[in-house]
């Protein structure tokens, strides 16, 4: 029962929900192949052996170098017709969700999406889809062939098996129609320290801040810890912090070690896009606020006396 | 420029959502509405028709009902409506609703077809890139702008890592966020002149879509069970008395944190 498993990568690195899930597909089936398309990415398949594959497949080609989806579509729908594949995964992000789109059309095969878990019942693979606002857990399967997945980002963890994997290079060519969307300029962060999505701690800001120069006090505390900021939907349509750390159903779904809430509210907007943290840390000075039911430590107080001393006592915890 | 816009009821946002037990769908018997992701693929279509002049069409696939959901399309602006609704067409994933949205969308012919966001009944996110494939139509996604200009698409959209800055001729395939704009309510006078648009249903049959490759039949997944999620663990509440900062200081070194 071959599985693929689509390995995205930005800035010469593999993505972590790209390796998580190809950790996870290793432990489910003996025979897990993973598959690189891009530009210079054959120095990556080392990277995903280590985290499961026997195989990797390197689609290497400069035209193939813009992260767009439907070049990969063919890339990918070639491979799994001639592999045999019956199994293709993917580590959700705006990239590859279009991606694995696009090769369920192409190949008729199902596509369950924002997955948390995946398992095997006998030969079945059984995923767990979180539905109505995460109150409820749906198990779903597939009824054709390609089975296609998307994990929720941050919900599976890469483990470091220390395996090696055999390198086979593939036919990267594309056709013509795929080729019609061209990138004029390609993202790059924007912001200092990690990705949000690929952060072990989140220190985010919410309305409760009062005002779009008080983000400064959520900066520091997040450089004190070394991790990355987030914000709120209604902070980010307010202009006080820009839309890439936006975290919430319009967002970004990130599931860090720990996350630090900074006079956010909880609303569900936001809950589904951070409730997988490690551990939630909450500071609102509304006792009623609905984030001090699903997180670990709450505090009740204001944070423009809490936020700098906290800052201060990590600073200084990190300079012993 | 002839613009399709795709959109789909969704159970109105204030009445309680639930999951069928028997039928692990969601119940959607209750009042519809217009996808609210949806309204800014519309606004967007609008707005660029009435700048350089054109047409705006809604195509939906849902139940007969939802010509009413659509008719706030046609309030809002938008020239007409067609409905895919079709009893074998229930059920849908995403592989059968794309074979049934492109082949209504290939009788369109638009040069531009535009989603919105996301369903907000199944928080699905992917639509468009199916049906850009079996189109054959090269897709842009996330879409923060869009400029329509010498037969090209130039999209400014939003990813992980910051902004892309993506073309596409035309025809394409363009998925909007909510970012791009903010939709219009429809005036009193829309929505008298909504009753006069034209509003077409049409049957699988008409598309030349076989009952079995729509609806449950056509789907290539499965719902097998509902279950309830894990619960949260403890949650510890303190008032900040002064100490808070070195409550949560000594909180995060026990949890090994930091």
């Amino acid at each position: 029962m071959p599985t693929l498993v689509f390995t995205e990568h930005h800035d010469g690195e593999p993505l972590r929900p790209s390796l998580g899930v190809l950790s996870k597909a290793a432990t489910l089936w003996d025979d897990t192949a993973a598959v690189l398309v891009g530009s210079d990415v054959a120095p990556l398949a080392e990277r995903a052996g280590a985290a499961g594959a026997k195989t990797v497949y390197v689609a290497d080609d400069p035209a193939l170098g813009d992260p767009l989806p439907q070049p990969r579509v063919d890339v990918l729908a070639r491979l799994v017709a001639d592999k045999g594949f019956d199994t293709v995964l993917f580590g959700a992000s705006v990239l590859a969700s279009d991606v694995a789109a696009g090769l369920a059309a192409r190949l008729e095969g199902g596509l369950n999406w924002d997955l948390v878990d995946l398992r095997l019942d006998g030969d079945d693979l059984v995923g767990t889809r979180p539905a109505l606002q995460d109150t409820i857990h749906v198990d779903v399967g597939w009824s054709s062939t390609p089975q296609i997945a998307l994990v929720r980002s941050g919900t599976l963890e890469p483990v470091e098996t220390g395996g090696t994997a055999s390198v086979e290079e593939i036919d990267a060519s594309v056709d013509d129609w795929s080729r019609a969307a061209t990138m004029a300029e390609q993202a790059r962060a924007e912001s200092e320290g990690p990705s949000i999505e690929e952060a072990e701690v989140i220190v985010a800001g919410g309305r409760g801040l009062g005002k779009p120069e008080n983000f400064a006090l959520v900066e520091e505390l997040a450089k004190a810890l070394g991790g990355a900021v987030g914000a709120t939907r209604a902070v980010v349509d307010a202009g006080w912090y820009p839309y890439a750390s936006q975290v919430g159903q319009t967002g970004k779904t990130v599931s860090p070690k720990l996350y630090i809430a900074c006079g956010i509210s909880g609303a569900i907007q936001h809950k589904v896009g951070m409730q997988n943290a490690g551990t939630i840390v909450a500071i609102n000075k509304d006792r009623n606020a609905p984030i001090f039911d699903f997180c670990d430590l709450g505090v009740v107080g204001d944070l423009h006396e809490i936020l700098p001393k906290l800052t201060e006592l990590m600073r200084s915890r990190r300079g012993a | 420029m002839k613009v399709a816009v795709c959109v789909k009821e969704v159970p109105e946002s204030s009445a309680p959502r639930r999951i069928d037990p028997t039928t692990l769908r969601l119940d959607r018997s209750g009042e519809g509405t217009l996808n609210p992701w949806d309204l800014s693929a519309l606004e967007e279509g609008l707005r660029l028709v009435e700048a350089g002049g054109g047409e705006v069409v809604a195509v939906s696939m849902g139940p007969e009902r939802a010509a009413a959901s659509l008719r706030k399309a046609l309030a809002m602006g938008a020239d007409r409506a067609v409905l895919v609704a079709d009893d074998a067409a229930a059920g849908a994933d995403l592989v059968a609703t794309s074979r049934v949205l492109a082949k209504a969308l290939e009788r369109e012919g638009a040069d531009l077809v535009l989603f919105g966001q996301q369903g907000s009944d199944s928080d699905g996110a992917v639509l468009w890139a199916a049906v850009a494939d079996r189109l054959r139509l090269p897709l842009i996604s996330q879409a923060a702008t869009l400029e329509i200009a010498d037969g090209k698409a130039t999209v400014r959209r939003q990813t992980e890592y910051g902004y892309d800055v993506i073309q596409a001729p035309l025809p394409c395939v363009v998925a909007v966020s909510d970012a791009i704009n903010e939709p219009r309510y429809p005036s009193l006078k829309g929505i008298m002149g909504a009753k006069k648009k034209p509003q077409e249903t049409i049957a699988l049959g008409e598309l030349g879509v076989p009952a079995d490759e729509a609806g449950e039949a056509g789907s290539g997944t499965v719902v097998r069970e509902l279950k309830q999620p894990p619960p949260r663990g403890e949650t510890l509440v303190i008032e900040d008395d002064g100490s808070a900062a070195q409550r949560i200081a000594d909180y995060l070194a026990e949890q090994k944190l930091v």
